[in-house]
């Protein structure tokens, strides 16, 4: 399933958040969060640094619970790969908000590039639309992405899936904040909830 | 083969009411469940209700993680689940630590009192220590009058301290399930 002319995830990733608005946005652990903390830091971006094949979960209920605000979920194919029963899950929901973009590397970056299944076999546009996200595509190119971060704003037409086969180098580590309830806690400050 | 016998088709029992009665008043909006028989009028309950969205799952874990989504975007949930798929959320249970939210699971035991499957008595043996080493409080429910009254400090404890916490609905309480040939 290699292709050529692979794209840069940094490049996808701040393409996709540069005009972002209101949007939230997830990063799957691992390189997915370096590529959003590049993109500059943000008080709507919940960044995970475990809790593999969560993402998409996380990423649903936040869509639930504000529909009206555009959520997307940044995470690669390995963490996509452990989490795939969520794209059911998120199928069945319908959130018109929520967009799912995986960052497909063939690999797990993080652990020193062991090649994962989406290399060889699996096709997780193909997985995501069998789900029945019936919105799922492939991106080839920086165009196709722009569009997608127009699209992601609009909170009726969703859920939508998109695999970006991007260039597996390994890039320098942007580090985001660690501390979960900081994150979790700025997050629901800036939709504009109290501490208990 | 072996036919199975669902729960019977009696009424259901009045604490399954109290239940759902406890959790609108926490304003539960989000109810993410993997099916078990002992959650099934309950499930019932939060599926025709219209302030809560019940949303079944693949697999335990997922619940987890969706809860965190909801509180970060201003809702309370509570997981329902039997005791096998405690399993299932071991990695995802250290989210209640990470990110102190309001964490509520409601789990149908299985596999300690007249269990006749094998195969839950495993997990069913491990679940409170599970949650313990999770640092999530457990709490037990055996008789049909001390439901309401427990559930009701697990969702005060959960949502008023962030104090993670999970509610054993004992077999005992649940009754065994019955397989008949």
């Amino acid at each position: 399933m290699s292709r050529t002319n692979l794209l840069d995830r940094r490049e996808v990733t701040a393409a996709l958040l540069r005009d972002r608005k209101d949007a939230i946005a997830i990063g799957g652990l691992g390189a997915s969060t370096y590529d959003i903390a590049a993109a500059g830091d943000h008080d709507r971006n919940l960044y995970l640094w475990g809790a593999m094949g969560g993402a998409v979960m996380m990423g649903l209920g936040m869509a639930l619970a504000q529909p009206d605000t555009p959520v997307v979920v940044i995470t690669g194919d390995g963490e996509m790969l452990m989490g795939m029963g969520s794209l059911a899950t998120v199928a069945l929901q319908k959130p018109g908000n929520l967009s799912i973009v995986v960052l497909d590397n063939e690999a797990y970056g993080e652990t020193g590039g062991q090649v994962s299944h989406t290399s060889a076999t699996t096709d997780l546009v193909g997985v995501a639309r069998a789900c029945g996200i019936a919105d799922s595509r492939g991106l080839d190119t920086m165009a196709e992405i722009e569009a997608l971060a127009i699209r992601l704003q609009d909170v009726s037409a969703g859920p939508r899936f998109a695999s970006v086969k991007i260039d597996p180098a390994n890039l320098e580590r942007v580090l985001s904040h660690r501390d979960g309830i900081f994150i979790l806690n700025r997050l629901r400050g800036a939709l504009g909830f109290k501490p208990i | 083969m072996h036919a199975r016998t669902e729960a019977p088709a009696e009424a259901a029992p009045s604490w399954t009411g109290e239940i759902f009665s406890i959790l609108q008043r926490f304003d539960v909006r989000q109810v993410p469940y993997v099916p078990d028989a002992g959650h099934s009028d309950l499930i019932k309950r939060v599926l025709a209700s219209s302030t809560m969205r019940g949303i079944p799952l693949t697999t335990e874990e997922e619940g987890v993680a969706l809860l965190v989504g909801a509180w970060a975007g201003g809702q309370r949930g509570a997981l329902l689940m039997q005791s096998s798929g405690v399993g299932n959320c071991i990695n995802m249970l250290s989210l209640t630590q990470i990110f102190r939210f309001p964490f509520l699971t409601l789990v149908t035991m299985r596999g300690e009192w007249g269990e006749f499957n094998p195969w839950q008595v495993p997990m069913g043996s491990s679940t409170q220590a599970i949650f313990e080493l999770s640092g999530i409080k457990v709490l037990r429910a055996s008789h049909p009058v001390e439901v309401s009254e427990v559930v009701e400090a697990a969702a005060g404890q959960a949502y008023n301290a962030l104090t993670p916490t999970a509610v054993l609905l004992s077999q005992r309480l649940i009754g065994a399930k019955v397989f008949v040939k």
